[in-house]
């Protein structure tokens, strides 16, 4: 039993837990319910620290960008603040950046119809580092010759504007596809549970009013049409619990 | 090639069918394996109250789905075109590992209209011929809902459905829904409680006329326990459902309703990490003789069994088929053969309300079918004369989520990012809803299935290619549905109004419902099906195809309870009928 559980574990670590299960799980045969105890797959939690994907060059460009897609502002704390860059990071170093579970098989068609969806044999991980190069010396181009990161709120939201609009497209640097790439890991990381870096202390929750992973929301269904006033919940908890008892809150 | 022991049932796939029929045959005293090529899934260590809430891992990155590296489908609208390979889930979410998509769905379980079922003859009567859209390939399904009926009532009752009974054996009941076909009984659990959203939907509907009614789930609204002893808890309106495995064993699903009694069955075994690549066939091609799969180191294993029952996922039960030369390829340019044909899918619709501060939807304490539903306009419920379209679709008020990665909508022309995007963002979350129509699509002539000239899985098969588009009668249907949806929409007092009928060309990107059917398709003729009602193959008489690969077309309404109901039909013939005259046909051709 207790080898099977391993095998199992050992696997689920390999791949944080995400896809990748093919060809590497044991076929095992099961009669009556194999249920081990407290096995759970929980994700591996994103800490701060060093970059495990970006470059620190390209980690503030990407900084700067996630932080005018979502900028600071009397409603809540900005994209890099609220860790979108280390969620981005963490995911382009995992599974998800080398587009693990993903049919990633040729022949690669140069003409896909609008409705087939997914046709780049990039990986995500290769279209940041090569979209990432490509915005660089776009910038150095347009901007006199200076990097994303020192150009100005103003100058980066004219040139997102333009990577929006289809309008910074050339044969080196496709500036669409790089937007709606950075733009939906960027929404991803601001309100995914915080345990994937992004989102901190669910300021992308508190935002919206999202209450989490509370689980249960009898009392809500009983009182229809209230606002709800309790603060969000995430699988790691609430920051408010990581402090020193003097200044804790009782668990809402 | 290792040959293993006989069994008399062999099992492909471990889903909703594959549960209830191996149940059902191990009850016999058949002894049956189940082959599932995913992994083994339970309640408590994958679904896990601290794991299971995660919207990224589950809702965005698809951990239950089939996972594409594994198997996919290529996909095109039209047969002049080059099928690519859908790379990443999109449009339908295919499950994977055991309980199949009975994991991760919502839990809407409905009935067909009676006259769903013999749709072709029943329009034929009313409207005449010409009602038929161009290139249709309609046709009656070879059984009848008063033949289903009790089956219907056999899955309600082991799923535990929760919901108001419209129609009690011809006596209509006030609450319910008045167009439903008779049932025996009233629903196993009463109905969910309903969310403001539902209030109003429910208010501003019944003053437009229509009779509104809860939508039939299989989130429990009390705790329940069904003929098998297996006991569901009261859901909790967590709002993490679909796409999602449910911690608190309030989900019908196969975990939550057979396998904990099936697996301990003496007759039972399951093997996981299986994938089944082909159905063996006898020298004469007349029998099955059973099945060859392939493990997750790659060896590959040969299990005889007496009895085939194809119970795989809709689209992976029509490769199969054509893997192992079981029935005529349909071939689109004669229209000749059956396998593969009336591929279909649903055509939904969608009216966004952006509501005043004085409304407060709280979506995320949602199930996923919690919702209020309306039949006016579904099926043949409302006059199709001069309307140039067969079919219809349900309309429904639902709160089945607000996850915060996908659920953020704003009005039209809100910009995607910045301090304008956010505010939008913050000031619209909570103060919108929305009113949906899930609507039938027909079959046609070029909406099909066969094996793709290019792709390959990891196997070295041919991948599975789709062609499908939505056409002019699906279009036709959902914009005059639609049309019905806006003054519910106006009348719950919506400022702003976004109506979205459904419209072609289809893509594979947006979810829009994981109820594909067709493809093995049930009848009374096998030069138009692949199966009898009994879903028993035409000319392999020991081989069954279960699941919604057997519907000729699809109805307005999820198919789960019509895939249930089907499977309980086929169990009650093969060990009723088949079993007492093994290897015959139950219906002659």
């Amino acid at each position: 039993m207790s080898d099977e559980r391993l095998s199992r574990r050992t696997l689920l670590s390999a791949t944080t837990a995400l896809f990748g299960l093919v060809g590497t799980a044991d076929a095992r045969t099961v009669t009556g319910l194999p249920y081990l105890g407290n096995e759970v797959y929980p994700p591996t939690q994103a800490r701060p620290g060093p970059w495990l994907f970006f470059t620190a060059d390209e980690a503030a460009a990407v900084e700067a960008i996630v932080d005018r897609l979502i900028p600071p502002d009397d409603l809540s704390p900005g994209g890099k603040d609220s860790g979108c860059a280390i969620f981005i990071d963490r995911q382009l170093a995992g599974p998800y950046g080398r587009n693990e579970g993903m049919y990633m098989q040729g022949p690669w068609s140069t003409s896909p119809l609008p409705t087939q969806g997914y046709q780049n044999q990039l990986n995500f991980a290769e279209q940041y580092r090569r979209g990432l190069a490509g915005l660089a010396a776009h910038v150095a181009r347009n901007f006199g010759n200076r990097k994303v990161q020192q150009l100005s709120a103003e100058e980066l939201d004219r040139l997102i504007t333009s990577m929006e609009k289809r309008e910074a497209n050339t044969p080196e640097f496709n500036g669409s596809n790089f937007f709606e790439l950075i733009y939906n890991n960027t929404m991803e990381g601001f309100f995914a549970d915080p345990i994937y870096g992004g989102n901190k202390d669910m300021v992308g929750w508190r935002l919206i009013g999202f209450p989490g992973t509370r689980y249960d929301y009898r009392d809500v269904i009983a009182q229809p049409n209230r606002r709800y006033t309790l603060p969000p919940v995430s699988l790691i908890g609430r920051p408010e619990w990581d402090r020193p008892a003097a200044s804790q809150g009782a668990r809402g | 090639m290792r040959r293993l022991p006989r069994k008399d049932a062999v099992i492909i796939g471990l889903g909703w069918t594959g549960a209830i029929m191996g149940y059902e045959l191990c009850q016999a005293g058949l002894q049956v394996v189940a082959l599932e090529r995913g992994p083994w899934r339970d309640t408590a260590s994958d679904f896990n109250i601290g794991t299971a809430p995660d919207e990224l891992r589950y809702g965005i990155r698809g951990e239950l789905f089939v996972n594409n590296s594994q198997d996919t489908v290529t996909a095109r609208n039209t047969l002049d075109q080059v099928a690519l390979p859908i790379r990443k889930w999109g449009s339908f979410l295919p499950g994977n590992g055991v309980g199949g998509a009975g994991v991760h769905w919502n839990g809407h379980t409905w009935r067909f209209l009676p006259s769903d079922f013999n749709i072709r003859s029943h329009y034929l009567e009313r409207y005449g011929e010409g009602i038929f859209p161009e290139n249709h390939m309609i046709q009656d399904w070879g059984v009848s809902y008063d033949e289903l009926e009790p089956y219907y009532d056999k899955f309600e009752y082991l799923a535990g459905i929760s919901g108001q009974a419209g129609n009690i054996k011809g006596q209509i009941q006030p609450g319910g829904n008045p167009f439903e076909g008779w049932r025996s009984r009233a629903y196993p659990t009463p109905p969910l409680k309903g969310q403001h959203a539902q209030d109003i939907f429910t208010k501003a509907a019944t003053e437009l006329g229509f009779k509104p009614f809860p939508l039939p789930s299989a989130n429990m609204s009390q705790a329940y326990t069904n003929p098998l002893g297996v006991t569901l808890a009261p859901c909790s309106y967590c709002g993490f459902c679909e796409r999602f495995g449910c911690a608190n064993y309030s989900k019908s699903s196969p975990q939550t309703t057979i396998l904990p009694v099936l697996m301990r069955h003496p007759g039972f075994e399951a093997r996981v990490q299986c994938e089944v690549v082909r159905v063996l066939k006898s020298a004469d091609g007349k029998t099955a003789t059973g099945v060859v799969y392939v493990d997750a180191q790659g060896e590959e294993y040969e299990q005889p069994a007496d009895l085939v029952i194809m119970a795989a996922y809709q689209l992976w039960n029509v490769r199969l088929m054509l893997y192992s030369g079981i029935g005529k390829p349909y071939d689109p340019s004669s229209g000749e053969g059956v396998v593969g044909k009336n591929y279909a899918y649903q055509a939904n619709s969608a009216v966004n309300g952006f509501f005043d501060n004085t409304h407060a939807f709280n979506h995320w304490a949602g199930a996923g079918s919690l919702g209020t539903t309306a039949d006016e306009y579904n099926g043949d419920n409302f006059d199709h004369g001069g309307l140039n379209f067969v079919g219809g679709a349900n309309i429904n008020c639902t709160s089945f989520h607000a996850r915060a990665i996908s659920a953020r909508p704003v009005p039209p022309g809100t910009p995607r990012w910045g301090s304008a995007w956010k505010k939008a963002t913050r000031d619209n979350y909570n103060i919108t809803a929305n009113v949906g129509s899930q609507g039938s699509v027909m079959s046609f002539r070029d909406n099909y299935l066969d094996l793709d000239p290019t792709y390959k899985d990891r196997l070295g098969r041919p991948l599975l290619r789709m062609t499908f588009d939505f056409k002019p009668n699906e279009e036709r249907m959902s914009a005059y549905v639609t049309e019905k949806m806006v003054p519910i929409m106006r009348a719950m007092g919506a400022k702003q109004i976004v109506a979205t009928p459904k419209k072609g060309p289809w893509n594979v990107v947006p979810y829009q419902t994981t109820h594909n059917t067709g493809g093995a398709v049930m009848g009374d003729n096998p030069r138009t099906s692949a199966i009898n009602k009994y879903l028993q193959v035409w000319d392999m008489p020991n081989v069954f195809v279960l699941g919604a690969s057997a519907f000729p077309q699809n109805a307005g309404y999820n198919p789960t309870g019509t895939v249930g109901a089907l499977t309980y039909h086929a169990a009650d013939a093969i060990i009723n009928q088949y079993l007492k005259n093994p290897g015959q046909p139950l219906v002659q051709a």
